[in-house]
């Protein structure tokens, strides 16, 4: 992968600052406490949790990639998943069979999208898609509560979130946020290796680049379509599956959208590494910023200051730190 | 046959540059407002008045701020439930430290105290735009209600952080605000004040301003290149949109729910509003109203609709079926119509126009 | 092309409309109509569908076993408010004027539609009855005419639950030095028992330290991480909601904190919450209003007249008796207790929003009358007048230990003479804002 230098050096930069400002913060308030170890926890937490927001947002940056679509539906693709996996799990199908069968709806969910709602709206503006993705939104959020009721569901992987201790009993990682971070890690390798080396791999490479050349080189734009949402609804499938388990399968899960989108314009909207560095840089930097600087002026600033995060990035970069470079003519 | 503004002439410049050119929408509006300010209050019963007018106004107000900024400007942002939180914080405070303060000067040093707030969340705008700017605008949104919800100042030191209308009075006696004020005179407070913005907002993108604004939105380097200043632009459409926001959320804390909770204009709130410009149209103040219109009337028309069937369904089955009509109807008016209501709306004109004899 | 999809549209808003034909609704005008603003749908839906159907089973048994109270049969319609406030305040002004005699109580069953109410029930003359939520010095009659925060407020439960600290203390006199974590969902629902254990702190010399967390509390990793491996305090307190809480007992038990010291608020004791955290959940404490379980005279009414002839509310009795669904039976006897007590006052009809709060201003539910109705041990007894609209604000200490949860406690009442002067201040700082005139009681 080629790095430009200037991201190379914000993303130093930034690293540097992440471990100077807690530090200077430690050492002049007495307020907050700081000591390696410690940093390195907090640190190793935030980067664990940044790869859960990737999966995330990993499904919304194939989409825009393949189709220029902000698709506001992918919380509600991620609700809908694990919701349709537990199910069918309710319903007495084994493990496998429940995920062959979501692959399935999903892989069908993505067809009717493709015929219903992107063909009739080909070609119009961009922010007329992401409204369509509303409708699917709203759509999805009715639908999947009226098969599956609104109750909350347990999904269980059968991972353990005991704490475990690492480093001569130090720092304590949870090992459920390893494994997490490991199917992310194998996720994001395969999707690599998937758009890399395989034909359908290569054909979703050259829609992103120019769709006007690749339809007239002969790739037929729709299936393509069907495919990426496909692929977005399997990582959609594998986010529900982490964040079920984490959480309790509920209505709740769709709301992670909202944790997604900053690192979404920090990678920027067409990279798939983007979306792992942004997640690594967002989650670490929220946990640092939570620990470290919210008791000086009060807590629960998480959520806000990753959006300043990623808007401080943004003005360095503002296509995002790996997006394509916006080129504007008159 | 009716819609013809055939054998009308313009003779002076000032009939020329009049809002409305053709006499049958001159009495169309003459006609909506005569409705609107007589015969809604004498027919509508409480519930109209109080949960579909109110909230129908005060969202299409903050619809028109956003659709300045995104519509006019082109500047896409989701900050606007946080500008409406400032709006009604600042007329909290302002209504309790000077409680001799009319409300309508409260009302509208909020919005300008809204519209500061906006210029400071507006300068991103000249480095970052499209998805990636209304992303960057939730940082406004979710720095403003934690501000709000973090600082007791605001609030009063009130326990739970919640703000509280008092009751004032507009001529001295009539209350629009508090648990005696009437909906009659509420809505008509505020159908006053959201007419008269929106004649200034009509007026304001057919001047000056509003050109440079659209030559900004349709291209931004060439608007630079013939001499559009960048920076005082987009400043501007940021200043007037998030004033229209302030007053709305003022309306909305003081006069529609009376208390309110940072939470009330969460990150729902600002997609809410959006959603609102863009089914009612982009670039278009009556597409403000009609969106407004469709995203308040169409849930309660829907929850409502099983109940005048005399159909009895269990709520959350109503709920469910609710959310999917809502989402089916999105996507079938942005298939039939993407550019909203309102050029659904113009189109209907043009028919009209050639109604009953096409050629 | 357009007609076309117009057509499709048109065909499946028909298809949808006919495959849901139901029974359809009927208004006798003998009958005491009940409005009930519940969420059945949403994110908050896990712990508003038990609450809703143990409200509307009671009011059911009442018909189906006494026929109505006091020969008055009951007209119950939900309306589904899906914790939003903009919805709620639809429901209740869709719902205030049905039946005979319109809403006669209101309750909005969450914090945000409470305040959206406050106004509108004082102009409509509808009590809004606020049982375990909504705002602490409601409890002043004076300011509050129409509100009413019976059995216990956040205020009350954070004495209750500081109290409970000193007795596994040994007293009030050991809480001196010890570190108390708050933490709590970042709204004025989580904010309202602050100002209480701030003030209990300086009284006893603990040490408050805060833990807001952002709605609606999906990421608690960096909040866990401060208070489980560097705050380390000796208990923590928690008034979450919704999907806050599992994570936040998950979070504690990723970094070890003991779930033993943690005491959730009865908004933070639900069954869903404890359940999705799984073993997590071992030994977390909640405080309860009411008891758990289903092995009241009651419930085995409900069992027996309602679910063993398929009229339940849910389709299961796989809810009765769990922690929400008596909170929902608990909020049902009350209200319909102030319709009784409103019926023998002005005739057996149907009663005003008025009447019951003529009522509820003189409500009394004695230890006899709740043998009568079947629930000994449920709840204690209340007792309200024109000033006290919250009763004793009793409230225990239950812990879950991976089926239920097991009262440790008996019914604690909170210190109301520390309470109530906090109550009237705060109440009275409500009036002035507002120009209220506090009303003088006899």
């Amino acid at each position: 992968m080629h790095i430009e230098r200037d991201v190379f050096y914000i993303i130093l930069a930034s690293l540097a600052l992440m471990v100077a400002i807690p530090w200077a913060a430690g050492m002049l308030s007495e307020d907050i406490f700081f000591e390696w170890p410690f940093f390195f926890e907090v640190a190793i937490g935030g980067l664990l949790a940044g790869v859960m927001y990737s999966l995330v947002a990993l499904g919304f940056v194939l989409i825009f990639k393949a189709s220029g679509v902000f698709n506001f539906a992918q919380g509600a693709m991620v609700l809908f998943s694990a919701l349709t996996l537990v199910g069918l799990q309710e319903k007495g199908l084994p493990i496998w069979l429940a995920i062959l069968a979501t692959l399935a709806i999903m892989a069908l969910l993505a067809y009717l999208i493709e015929r219903l709602v992107l063909r009739p709206l080909v070609n119009q503006e961009h922010i007329i898609l992401f409204m369509a993705t509303i409708g699917i939104t709203y759509f999805l959020d009715g639908f999947g509560q009226t098969l599956w009721g609104s109750e909350v569901k347990i999904l269980d992987i059968g991972f353990s979130n005991q704490p475990g201790f690492y480093f001569g009993g130090k720092i304590l990682i949870n090992d459920f946020d390893l494994i997490a971070a490991l199917i992310a890690g194998v996720l994001v390798v395969s999707l690599a290796l998937f758009f890399q080396y395989t034909r359908i791999g290569r054909a979703l490479r050259a829609v992103a680049d120019d769709n006007q050349a690749a339809l007239s080189v002969g790739i037929p734009l729709k299936h393509i379509w069907v495919i990426v949402w496909t692929v977005a609804g399997v990582v959609a499938l594998v986010a529900g599956i982490m964040w079920g388990s984490k959480l309790g399968v509920q209505f709740s899960l769709a709301l992670i959208a909202l944790k997604a989108l900053p690192v979404l314009i920090l990678g920027g909207f067409t990279s798939v590494p983007g979306a792992i560095v942004g997640g690594l840089i967002i989650g670490a930097g929220e946990k640092l910023a939570e620990v470290f600087i919210a008791p000086l002026i009060g807590g629960g600033i998480e959520d806000w200051f990753a959006y300043m995060l990623a808007l401080a990035f943004l003005v360095f970069r503002p296509q995002g730190l790996f997006g394509e470079k916006i080129i504007e003519r008159v | 046959m009716i819609y013809r503004e055939a054998g009308e002439f313009k003779s002076s410049y000032q009939a020329d540059q009049a809002i409305l050119t053709i006499r049958q929408d001159r009495w169309f509006i003459w006609g909506l407002m005569a409705f609107a300010f007589l015969v809604i209050p004498a027919i509508s019963s409480e519930y109209w008045l109080t949960t579909i007018m109110l909230p129908f106004l005060i969202l299409g107000l903050a619809a028109l701020g956003l659709n300045i900024l995104t519509g006019y400007a082109g500047q896409l942002s989701l900050g606007t439930g946080g500008f409406m939180a400032t709006g009604a914080f600042a007329a909290y405070k302002l209504a309790t430290a000077f409680p001799e303060l009319n409300i309508v000067i409260v009302i509208l040093a909020s919005g300008l105290i809204t519209s500061g707030v906006g210029i400071l969340f507006g300068v991103p705008s000249l480095r970052i735009k499209g998805f990636y700017l209304a992303v960057a605008t939730l940082a406004s949104q979710f720095f403003l209600i934690w501000m709000f919800n973090k600082f007791g100042w605001f609030t009063n030191y009130s326990a739970s952080g919640v703000i509280s209308a008092p009751p004032m009075s507009v001529f001295n006696e009539i209350l629009v605000t508090g648990p005696h004020a009437t909906p009659v005179a509420k809505y008509l407070f505020v159908l006053t004040l959201v007419v008269l913005l929106t004649l200034v907002a009509k007026n304001l993108v057919r001047s000056n301003i509003g050109r440079e604004w659209m030559a900004v939105r349709d291209m931004d380097i060439a608007a630079e290149i013939i001499g559009i200043p960048m920076l005082s632009t987009k400043l501007k459409a940021f200043a007037v949109s998030s004033f229209y926001c302030g007053v709305a959320g003022a309306l909305w804390a003081f006069l529609h729910t009376g208390s309110v909770e940072p939470l009330a204009f969460d990150v729902n709130r600002s997609f809410q509003v959006l959603f609102m410009v863009i089914i009612g149209g982009l670039g278009s103040i009556m597409g403000a109203f009609l969106g407004a219109g469709f995203i308040v009337l169409l849930p309660i028309l829907l929850t409502n609709a099983p109940h005048w069937f005399g159909l009895n369904i269990a709520v959350d089955t109503i709920s469910h079926i609710e959310f999917m009509v809502f989402g089916i109807l999105i996507i079938f008016f942005l298939i039939v119509e993407p550019h909203g209501l309102a050029r659904l709306w113009q189109i209907t004109k043009e028919k009209l126009r050639l109604w009953p004899f096409p050629y | 092309m357009n007609i076309r999809k117009l057509k499709f549209g048109i065909g499946v808003a028909t298809l949808g409309a006919a495959t849901l034909l139901g029974a359809t609704a009927s208004f006798a005008a003998d009958t005491q109509f009940i409005g009930s603003l519940v969420y059945r749908t949403g994110p908050y839906a896990p712990g508003g569908i038990p609450w809703a159907d143990g409200f509307s089973d009671y009011f059911r048994l009442l018909n189906e076993r006494d026929g109505g109270i006091n020969g008055v049969m009951l007209e119950l319609e939900e309306c589904d408010t899906a914790y939003n406030t903009d919805k709620g305040v639809e429901c209740y002004e869709r719902l205030k004027n049905k039946g005979s005699t319109g809403m006669p109580a209101v309750s909005p069953l969450s914090t945000g539609i409470t305040y959206a109410l406050l106004d509108r029930v004082v102009a409509d003359k509808i009590p809004l009855i606020t049982s375990g939520y909504g705002r602490a010095d409601a409890a002043d009659g004076r300011v509050f005419p129409y509100a009413f925060v019976l059995p216990s407020t956040y205020w009350g439960g954070a004495d209750i639950a500081i109290h409970h600290i000193a007795d596994l203390e040994g007293g009030y006199g050991s809480l001196k030095g010890k570190k108390i974590a708050l933490v709590y969902h970042d709204s004025a629902y989580g904010k309202e028992p602050i100002k209480t254990l701030e003030t209990l702190g300086a009284q006893h010399g603990f040490e408050l330290s805060l833990f807001p967390v952002p709605h609606p509390g999906l990421e608690q990793k960096a909040t866990w991480l401060k208070i489980g491996r560097q705050l380390r305090p000796d208990y923590v307190l928690m008034w979450g909601w919704g999907v806050m809480n599992a994570t936040a007992i998950k979070e504690a038990a990723a970094v070890g904190f003991p779930r033993d010291k943690m005491i959730g608020v009865w908004w933070s004791g639900n069954e869903p919450d404890v359940i999705t955290a799984g073993q997590a959940a071992l030994g977390y404490k909640a405080l309860q209003m009411n008891r758990v379980g289903a092995d009241f005279p009651l419930h085995k009414d409900i069992v027996k007249v309602l679910y063993d002839n398929g009229k339940g509310t849910a389709s299961t009795p796989k809810d009765v008796g769990s922690a929400i669904y008596n909170r929902g039976i608990q909020s049902a006897i009350y209200l319909a207790e102030a319709l009784r007590t409103a019926m023998n006052e002005f005739g057996n009809k149907p009663v005003t929003g008025e009447q019951v709060q003529w009522a509820l201003d003189r409500f009394s539910l004695t230890e006899e009358r709740i043998a009568e109705i079947g629930v000994t041990g449920l709840f204690a007894p209340v007792e309200l007048s024109c000033i006290d609209h919250q009763g004793q604000g009793q409230a225990m200490v239950t812990q879950w230990d991976g089926k239920q949860w097991k009262p440790i406690t008996e019914l604690i009442a909170p210190n109301m003479e520390m309470l109530r002067p906090m109550y009237e201040e705060s109440a009275a700082q409500y009036a002035k804002e507002k120009g209220i005139t506090p009303r003088t009681c006899g």
